[in-house]
């Protein structure tokens, strides 16, 4: 069999979903928010969703994000998207309403937002990209930077003495009762992104059913930010990020 | 036995060189081109070993700008 007669549409397994635009992503190569850009918009087409969702977009590297997922976005002022995701899902209660946020904008300032409206038990799903760093602004330390992680502002290494723990803002959201479910995943290996995608179902499951909060916490790579090639980013990430950040639900009241 | 034939076919102007889809391989198909480049610069992937794909779409599973299509034969 010649590669031709591989190459037809009724063997194709896998392509581009079809909610992603054609534009190139801004990205830097090998980053993990192209990964969970793809699994959002698979997720919202296999859901049906594709004419009936509100997305609001962070400020932060995925500030563009409206460029690339075919969906309805808003755009929030920074750290305040759960907050424009609470109205947005008040005023249109069957809509898919869900909010993308770097740790940045969710675990720096959007931290009163975030908390107030996880607490509330706004009917929201949030996805949540930890790479530990502020990507966007040029690797600087952020709240989630790890003890010794070595980033623009912290050329030594994060010093607990001079700034602080770094922060598990998911632990503290799956202690409050307005959360319903509350996950920790990675999009390294291909499992895990299937994982991944299996978690962001279950969230705008949860969040149209009105089951509460659900938060998706990605583990990422900042490849650039880090100054590694993707390729060691992602082992960097796993001998580093997942001790601390360990992965799997901590909190899950999807079946209530 | 049956045997799986696969292949893919990878937006080359999409692509850019990031490697996570040749590390991601299991049976060594794809590789970064060592020379040529694509309009925005980048050493884009290519199929090195295109006869030993299986159609797994790991690749495509992994690549961040989506520019993998998998095709996949059961041949039996």
């Amino acid at each position: 069999m010649n590669i031709e007669d591989i190459k037809r549409s009724e063997n194709k397994v896998y392509s581009k979903p079809e909610l992603l635009n054609d534009t190139p992503m801004h990205y830097c190569p090998g980053c993990s928010h192209g990964v969970v850009h793809k699994l959002v918009a698979e997720v919202i087409k296999e859901m049906g969703q594709d004419n009936n969702t509100i997305a609001v977009a962070p400020v932060g590297c995925a500030v563009f994000a409206y460029k690339y997922i075919d969906v309805d976005w808003i755009e929030a002022a920074h750290g305040r998207a759960p907050a424009v995701a609470t109205a947005a899902k008040r005023l249109n209660p069957e809509r898919l309403v869900f909010t993308y946020q770097g740790d940045g904008d969710l675990a720096a300032i959007g931290t009163a937002e975030t908390i107030h409206a996880a607490n509330r038990g706004e009917n929201i799903t949030i996805i949540f990209i930890n790479n530990a760093i502020y990507g966007m602004t040029g690797g600087q330390m952020a709240p989630t930077t790890l003890e010794g992680q070595k980033t623009a502002t912290t050329p030594y290494g994060r010093r607990i003495d001079l700034n602080g723990y770094p922060l598990k803002i998911s632990d503290l959201l799956a202690m409050l009762p307005g959360t319903c479910y509350v996950t920790r995943q990675t999009v390294h290996t291909p499992a895990s992104v299937r994982k991944a995608k299996a978690a962001i179902r279950k969230a705008f499951e949860n969040s149209m059913a009105g089951r509460g909060t659900s938060v998706v916490e990605v583990v990422s790579t900042c490849n650039s930010g880090w100054k590694m090639s993707p390729e060691k980013s992602n082992e960097w990430m796993v001998e580093n990020m997942v001790p601390f950040y360990p992965l799997g639900d901590l909190k899950n009241n999807s079946e209530k | 036995m049956a045997k799986v034939i696969g292949a893919v076919d990878i937006n080359r102007e999409r692509c850019k060189g990031c490697n996570l889809c040749v590390v991601a391989c299991p049976t060594d198909v794809l590789g970064l081109q060592p020379k040529e480049v694509n309009d925005r610069g980048y050493h884009f992937a290519y199929t090195v070993n295109p006869d030993n794909c299986i159609g797994c779409a790991s690749c495509a599973l992994v690549c961040p700008d989506a520019c993998i299509e998998v095709y996949r034969v059961v041949e039996k």
